[in-house]
């Protein structure tokens, strides 16, 4: 049960929200190849440590937003807004 | 009159004498006092079995005093029904209680199913997977479940009441034994909020049996004093009867409240700072014969004559591998139970509990364990050993001493299950031969372990270490806070000897798990077989998988597997706790979102004139909606034939209200939707209608509906009923994510309209009688377009647009008029309109061969499969799911794809469901399916529709129809079977 600070709402439970999976994934163009597109479309980062994912606040302002959660701890490092840079986070290996 | 309690103390304890309670134990009229649990009234009364064990049906007496029991886990009258696996040792006893014992056949103290025990060679670990391949397991298995069950489970609605809460604080304390009341002392008038959770209907834990001095004074005055401290803290709240069950990310635990009678409340909390001080378990020796009835933990023994003034037997021998099981002996000897021995594992006792062993004259047999037990109802005499020089075998002579029971301790083992559910990592200490948690390694939660859960088993360094993390945590939490002042005389030596297992007898009678009667020769037997690791040691024997989850059995069957491999137990390593750490009743979690509460119905705006013409409902998603009308009596089979066919031959009225309605409005909507649909939208003029589908970015179908421009900047996009939310959602990810460049709003309006759908040949002259400024003609209004005007004075938007392959008006009315339209329609109409309900609405669209998404189509239909194939081809601009269609799997011609059939016999019935095969030539394997069916009143005959593997190009061909064993044929056509040109529905 996560606890998720909104960027319009403030923190709120993780009921409220809706996960959307990774995020800053670029959609290919038509004229992709069938292994970028497969790659797109079924292969996603699981990585043990930060992930970048998307997030949505489904009872509330029902705006999507970037999370970047520690898939070990929960930890959330931080929240910003869709279409903005994935941030520098010096966050040490959690096997290290 | 009931018999008075034989095992009764005539003063002491913490019952009320004052107010005694009658119950009844399998028939048998017996009394209690208010204040005793079940258990403790059974063991007053001299009830040394009170259940048959699992597998082997062996009498089985009250084991513990906590929620750790393995045996007295028994049926208990309360509620609507009689409530099976109940731990009576926790539960408080109640007036007029009927308590049962599960097992035993014909009764508990005489059970035929013991034949299991006489014969237990066969049932070793695993004995199911070995013995009854023959014929099969099947031939065995009703058997087998009968004898194996804990009880039944009431028939009756449930008659308890749930409900859910949530909370915050700053510094949760779980649990409220020594360590958890000095700590919750030292927050009283901190400022934070402090939640004190205790499982037991009284604060103190160990203290409620003890008698030690604490701030010399004596612990009972002291507990009633720091009880009425805590209750006077305006920031401390405190629940008893609650237990903590489950700890959750981000610091949010569950707690299962059970203070009020007949309610159990659900709580979530969310603390900032958690203080676990879950104090531990005492571990059982294991020697055979461990299990009879009058064989109890050492503690329990004591919280019996302390607490509840029972004696729980007589005489009562004491065993044990260290310092704490003198005290208890002490309390037993003290309370008038005859203690003729203790036997300890341990060659040299400290000086500070042998010589208070010998004030009383109670004898100690040091460096023995007990070998044996005799007594099949209650014991009578226990067999001691003294252990050779390496302690791996026993001496002779055996000496034998008659008792009536026997407690014994193997030491304790910190109760850590919140602790690892929380993440924390636990550690083996080898000195207390028990897991305790590793400080070294960080957790990833706000949570501190004080006390005997850390580990602390005396009551010294359980108050200092409470007092201390108390502070400590409301500190972190924010708050200034100073310890608490405590101190203890009371004898706080432990001297354990890690040995809970005798070394000699046959390992088959040791039980290291009562609960799932597992024995020491089902360890070896698993370890013989190589299944060494815990994981799997734990599977195949099903060791602490019972209901008690292992509480007393998961350390000696650790300690055992090291043993038998060669290992140390730091090696074997522990299973992973998972929640809940006590069982959790299903209503607790559903709480009050169960019946008409589970989820909110949406009713039509017209719902109650649906109801008095005759509407039986039934639900579509969230929606009750008519199925149809049973007016005049008539049976559900006659109604949908008679609408069909009055739509048919004049018109139908529908109340289409329930579908999506989504309004995109802005300068790029159309640019939007055009990117949406697999159809073009930009070219779309306003006032005119498209049907489009949409897909899923790997090209499959997910959702079909009509959309309309109402203005050049202004779309308005119908969905299916069952999607409405789920693809204004799916927009609006696609905008915010994808596009947030384009210039649009997204905005719901299902419910701000009530849509009457009038269909049929006289649809249009029906509309006409009616008041408004709307000209329905075909000219001005044909096929596929949308008008806006007055109707009956209302503002509304006609669409023309038909899923029932007539001429149809698509009539939308702000919601709260739509009762109006439906009755002015109605009664203008007369004869010529019949109301249509969703079955014979069904039945029309099959027949016109229009299909149902997720009905239809499945979740591996793509665009192609369902006859775009053109349309996708004429769109040279990006669309979701286009590059999918690319694929050369998406465009291969043997896919699935949408066909009409019929049977070729008329009267063969046809189900949805039912498989296309291939001839016994081919090897018979599906090659799609029927996914709807129905007699079509129209044609008078049985028609279909499916997804069959190259279906296209298939028209006319004969295929088998496999349906529930039968095989029939059919014919493949176009899905359309009624007015394949068009000519009804555009006039």
């Amino acid at each position: 049960m996560l606890r998720i600070d909104c960027p319009w709402c403030g923190t709120r439970d993780e009921v409220e929200f809706s996960f959307g999976g990774e995020s800053h994934l670029t959609r290919p163009t038509l004229d992709a190849s069938d292994a970028v597109w497969s790659d797109y479309l079924f292969n996603k980062d699981n990585p043990k440590g930060i992930h970048f994912e998307r997030w949505m606040h489904r009872f509330g302002c029902g705006r999507w937003f970037n999370v970047a959660r520690d898939t070990l701890t929960h930890e959330i490092h931080a929240v910003y807004e869709m279409g903005a840079a994935k941030p520098d986070l010096a966050v040490k290996d959690p096997d290290s | 009159m009931t018999p008075s309690p034989t095992n009764r103390l005539t003063s002491g304890g913490r019952i009320d004498r004052t107010q005694p309670l009658s119950f009844r134990f399998n028939g048998k009229p017996l009394q209690g006092y208010s204040g005793d649990t079940i258990a403790s009234a059974l063991l007053a009364n001299g009830i040394g079995t009170v259940n048959r064990s699992f597998k082997y049906h062996r009498p089985r007496g009250v084991m513990s005093a906590g929620v750790e029991e393995t045996n007295a886990l028994l049926t208990v009258s309360g509620g609507n029904g009689d409530i099976p696996v109940v731990r009576t040792t926790v539960r408080a006893l109640v007036d007029g209680q009927l308590i049962k014992s599960p097992s035993g056949f014909p009764n508990v103290n005489f059970d035929l199913g013991r034949v299991l025990d006489f014969t237990h060679r066969f049932w070793a670990a695993g004995f199911y997977n070995k013995l009854f391949k023959w014929p099969s397991w099947r031939w065995y298995e009703g058997t087998v479940r009968r004898m194996a069950g804990l009880g039944k489970l009431p028939d009756g609605e449930d008659g308890n009441k749930y409900f859910h809460h949530n909370v915050h604080c700053d510094v949760l304390i779980v649990g409220a034994g020594p360590a958890g009341l000095a700590a919750a002392l030292g927050c009283a008038n901190s400022g934070a909020r402090v939640l004190l959770v205790e499982q037991d209907h009284e604060l103190g834990g160990s203290l409620l049996a003890d008698g030690a001095q604490i701030n010399a004074i004596d612990s009972d005055t002291w507990l009633s004093r720091t009880t009425s401290t805590l209750e006077d803290a305006a920031n401390v709240t405190v629940m008893t009867s609650s237990t903590v069950s489950g700890y959750y990310d981000h610091n949010v635990l569950t707690i299962t409240d059970r203070s009020t009678t007949g309610v159990v409340r659900f709580w979530k909390v969310r603390a900032k700072e958690v203080l676990l001080a879950t104090g531990a378990f005492e571990q059982p020796l294991v020697f055979e014969n461990n299990d009879r009835p009058g064989v109890m933990l050492a503690n329990a023994a004591m919280t019996y004559v302390l607490r509840y003034a029972v004696k729980p037997a007589h005489v009562m021998v004491v065993a044990t591998n260290n310092d704490t099981a003198y005290r208890v002996a002490f309390a037993l000897h003290d309370n008038g139970v005859r203690v003729p021995a203790i036997v300890d594992s341990r060659e040299n006792i400290a000086e500070e509990v042998s010589k208070e062993a010998g004030e009383r004259g109670i004898p100690i047999m040091a460096g023995s364990v007990v070998l044996d037990t005799v007594g099949t109802k209650a014991l009578t005499r226990v067999s001691v050993g003294r252990l050779s020089n390496d302690g791996r075998s026993t001496v002779d002579p055996t000496s034998v001493i008659a008792c009536q029971g026997l407690a014994m301790s193997g030491g304790f083992n910190p109760n850590c299950s919140l602790y690892s559910q929380a993440g924390g990592s636990l550690r083996y200490d080898a000195q207390l031969a028990c897991f305790v948690p590793d400080e070294e390694k960080a957790c990833r939660q706000r949570v501190t372990v004080a006390g005997a859960a850390n580990g602390k088993f005396s009551l010294a360094d359980a108050l200092t270490e409470g007092a201390r993390a108390g502070s400590t945590v409301t500190g972190e939490a924010g708050f200034a806070c100073s310890p608490a002042e405590v101190a203890t005389s009371a004898l706080g030596s432990y001297h354990l000897k890690a040995m809970r297992i005798t070394p000699t007898g046959d390992t088959s009678r040791q039980w290291v798990d009562f609960a799932h009667d597992v024995t020491v020769a089902d360890i070896e037997l698993a370890v013989r077989e190589n299944f060494v690791s815990v994981e799997h040691l734990k599977r195949y024997t099903t060791v602490g998988m019972a209901v008690d989850q292992g509480k007393t059995s998961n350390l000696n069957a650790l300690t055992l597997l090291a043993e038998l491999t060669d290992r140390s137990v730091e090696e074997v390593g522990t299973t992973t706790f998972r929640p809940p750490f006590m069982p959790v009743p299903m209503g607790a979690i559903a709480g009050p979102q169960h019946g008409d509460f589970y989820a909110p119905a949406r009713l039509l705006p017209a719902h109650d004139w649906h109801v008095d013409h005759g509407a039986v409902f039934e639900n579509y998603g969230p929606w009750k909606r008519p199925e149809y009308y049973a007016t005049n009596g008539r049976d559900r089979e006659t109604a949908i034939r008679e609408e069909v066919l009055a739509l048919r031959r004049s018109a139908g009225l529908f109340d289409g209200s329930p579908l999506g309605k989504i309004e995109i409005t802005g300068p790029d909507a159309g640019e939007f939707l055009n990117r949406i649909y697999v159809n073009n939208a930009l070219t779309l003029k306003p006032g005119r209608v498209r049907y489009g589908i949409m897909l899923s970015e790997n090209g499959i179908v997910i959702d079909d509906g009509v959309f309309a421009r109402l203005a050049d900047d202004c779309y308005l996009v119908s969905t299916t009923t069952a999607n409405a939310d789920h693809i204004t959602a799916w927009l609006e990810q696609w905008h915010q994510c994808e596009w947030p460049d384009l210039n649009l709003v997204i905005s719901t309006v299902t419910s701000q309209w009530a849509v009457a759908t009038l269909a049929g040949p006289n649809a249009r002259t029906l509309l006409q009688e009616i008041e408004s400024d709307i000209d329905f003609s075909v000219q001005a209004l044909p096929h596929m377009t949308l008008t806006t005007g007055t109707f009956l004075g209302m503002h509304a938007r006609v669409q023309r647009v038909s899923f029932s392959g007539e001429m149809s008006f698509e009539i939308s009315v702000p919601a709260l008029d739509g009762r109006q339209v439906m009755e002015t329609l109605m009664n203008s109409g007369g004869d010529r309109i019949t109301l249509i309900g969703i079955e014979a609405l069904t039945i029309l669209r099959t027949e016109k061969g229009y299909l149902h998404v997720g009905g239809d189509t499945d979740g591996m239909t793509n665009a192609l499969d369902i006859g775009f194939g053109g349309i996708v081809a004429r769109k040279k601009t990006d669309f979701v799911g286009k590059r999918s269609l690319l694929r050369g799997g998406d465009q291969r011609k043997d896919r699935r794809q949408f066909v009409g059939v019929e049977p070729l016999n008329d009267n063969e019935e046809l189900e949805s469901g039912a498989h296309f095969i291939t001839s016994q030539r081919e090897g018979r394997r599906s090659q799609g399916v029927v996914t709807s069916a129905c007699f079509s009143p129209t044609l008078n005959r049985v028609i279909g529709l499916g997804l069959l593997e190259g279906g296209f190009a298939r028209k006319g061909e004969t295929v088998t129809v496999f349906d529930d064993g039968r095989t029939f044929d059919v014919r493949i056509t176009d899905p359309t079977f009624y007015d394949p040109g068009g000519e009804k529905m555009n006039a």
